[in-house]
């Protein structure tokens, strides 16, 4: 039988180390809503979303109610829209329209975030991919609690430059958009290669069209629990370290497995998987960057952090899926400036440099993630941030993504307040030399060839 | 039967287990352990009970023990045992 003491470490981890369940996403397909009349196809995704996620809000708080585990987020994502819509809209606008009754829906049910304004695009790109891409600056400013996702390439495909140009447009016009909220739109917009179908976290997520037509993800997160685990083994080896995430990360999961499965089973929805990753908030101690302190850097970005981080990416998995019976989606370590406290105090150190992130996303579960960069950077210098990062996705068969935040009117040495979940961020110099006649070459880099496997 | 874990934290006072224990039986809760320790200078006690011969909801029983918890001075959470099982036990 459990024992006191057993019951004390989890409600400690609960009420002192920011434990948490990120987030029960509902992936629901919208494939069937597909009409070429945009009144009706837009009744029909309303209706879909409606009678499938009405009960997911209240479930989920009487789950967090009875295990006593807070669910910070209720989520909803769904097919790519560029599939859906590409019958009935025949310009942005259209597309725009989508995002609206998005938005209205999500907020009749209460959700936090509906993710899926999206197009997968990584070889080539339709018609319809091209016209809700060229939507997206307004869909989000037009809209809260909609996000957008662009996969621009794969290992299997290759990337995309076109599509890659035209993201560098897409990010300063989304920014310019929504210019009164400090550039706020680019928060909800993500570029990825090797983009999954089940991933739970925002804003990358969708619902991919080889998934089942609803599914329950969860997305697990408890940077504290790990960085106070870890408090306990200072001055021990790498095994003991190891040992010491690895089995935090289970225990971690366990919570996470524990919740998918009631959430599964009262929702009447199968049960997807489970995302394991570090998703650190701006809550002090919620931070990914203070458990690469407590590893051993002095602060992330020192020399070592790429290891560090590397390790505590691979410990995270080892323990994490053993505790699950299907773990997917990004799994891993998330590392957002913006949302990370730790993060944020090293790049005001001066020990963080963009380049130095992009080197960490060698090693980590996502990317370039929640980054404010002047507002007067060139379209194609974010188009070539983005050609770098995908590279690294492809080439390493891992996803990678880009969220960066171009904030119009300020610069270098200024913040920018986003508030909540998002956090605030101090504005990074970006590298000044030109990749102009790079970007603007046009057409696809073809798949490395490693990904002919057949 | 379905399990569920009490705890009490919080300053050691006379008749604690008293006034939770009262509450259970009026609630035709079956208490099936007990035990406490005391972790830095503060009281805290377990108890696992069954609640399944018992009329009222869950979310009644965490909200009266909760408010109960309020009068003595103390934090009394109610959960449902699995999130402990599936934490320490494979």
């Amino acid at each position: 039988m459990i024992n006191v003491n057993e019951v004390i470490e989890t409600n400690e981890m609960i009420e002192k180390e920011n434990l948490d369940v990120r987030t029960i996403t509902l992936g629901i397909s919208l494939l069937d809503c597909i009409t070429s009349d945009l009144d009706k196809l837009c009744d029909n995704i309303y209706n879909k979303i409606y009678e499938t996620a009405k009960d997911l809000v209240k479930t989920g708080d009487q789950i967090s109610r009875e295990y006593g585990i807070p669910i910070v987020n209720k989520r909803i994502s769904i097919t790519p829209i560029a599939l859906v819509g590409g019958a009935a809209c025949k310009n942005p606008g259209d597309f725009v329209r989508i995002a609206g009754t998005l938005d209205k829906v999500a907020k009749e049910v209460g959700v936090n975030f509906i993710g899926g304004y999206s197009a997968l695009v990584s070889k080539g790109m339709t018609e319809a991919d091209r016209l809700l891409i060229e939507s997206i600056p307004e869909a989000l400013a037009s809209t809260d609690v909609v996000c957008s996702s662009i996969n621009v390439g794969s290992t299997k495909t290759g990337i995309n430059m076109d599509a890659v140009r035209l993201m560098g447009t897409i990010v300063k016009k989304t920014a310019e958009a929504t210019k009164e909220k400090d550039s706020l739109g680019c928060a909800k917009l993500v570029i990825f290669c090797n983009a999954p179908d089940d991933n739970p976290f925002m804003a990358g997520a969708f619902h991919g069209v080889t998934e089942a037509d609803k599914i329950i993800n969860v997305g697990v997160s408890g940077p504290g629990v790990v960085k106070t685990a870890l408090e306990k083994v200072r001055g021990e080896n790498f095994e003991v370290l190891c040992e010491t995430i690895k089995k935090t990360a289970f225990k971690v999961t366990r919570v996470g497995q524990l919740v998918a499965q009631e959430a599964s089973k009262r929702l009447g929805v199968p049960f997807g998987i489970i995302d394991l990753s570090l998703a650190p908030t701006p809550a002090i101690g919620d931070s990914v960057a203070d458990i690469l302190h407590e590893i051993g850097v002095e602060h992330a970005g020192a020399p070592g952090t790429t290891a560090a981080l590397a390790l505590l990416n691979d410990q995270v998995k080892k323990g994490g899926v053993m505790a699950s019976s299907y773990v997917g989606g990004l799994s891993g370590a998330f590392i957002p400036v913006s949302e990370d406290q730790g993060m944020i105090n090293a790049v005001e150190a001066g020990a963080l440099t963009l380049e130095k992130l992009e080197a960490m996303t060698c090693v980590c579960s996502v990317g370039l993630d929640m980054i404010a960069v002047p507002g007067d950077t060139k379209d194609t210098t974010i188009a070539g941030i983005i050609a770098d990062e995908m590279a690294i996705g492809m080439i390493n068969q891992k996803t990678t993504a880009v969220r960066l935040i171009p904030v119009i009117g300020k610069g270098v040495g200024e913040t920018v307040e986003f508030g909540g979940l998002l956090g605030y961020a101090p504005i990074m110099p970006v590298n000044r030399f030109s990749c102009d006649n790079f970007v603007n070459r046009g057409g696809r880099i073809p798949a490395p060839v490693h990904s002919f496997k057949n | 039967m379905k399990k569920t874990i009490i705890t009490v934290v919080g300053k050691d006072t006379v008749g604690i287990i008293a006034k939770v224990c009262t509450y259970l039986a009026e609630s035709g809760i079956n208490i099936l352990d007990i035990s406490q320790t005391i972790v830095s200078g503060f009281f805290n006690m377990m108890m696992i009970v069954d609640m399944s011969a018992t009329g009222k909801e869950f979310n009644q029983v965490a909200d009266d023990l909760e408010s109960l918890g309020k009068e003595i001075g103390v934090v009394i959470k109610c959960q449902k045992e699995e999130i402990f099982d599936s934490m320490h036990r494979i």
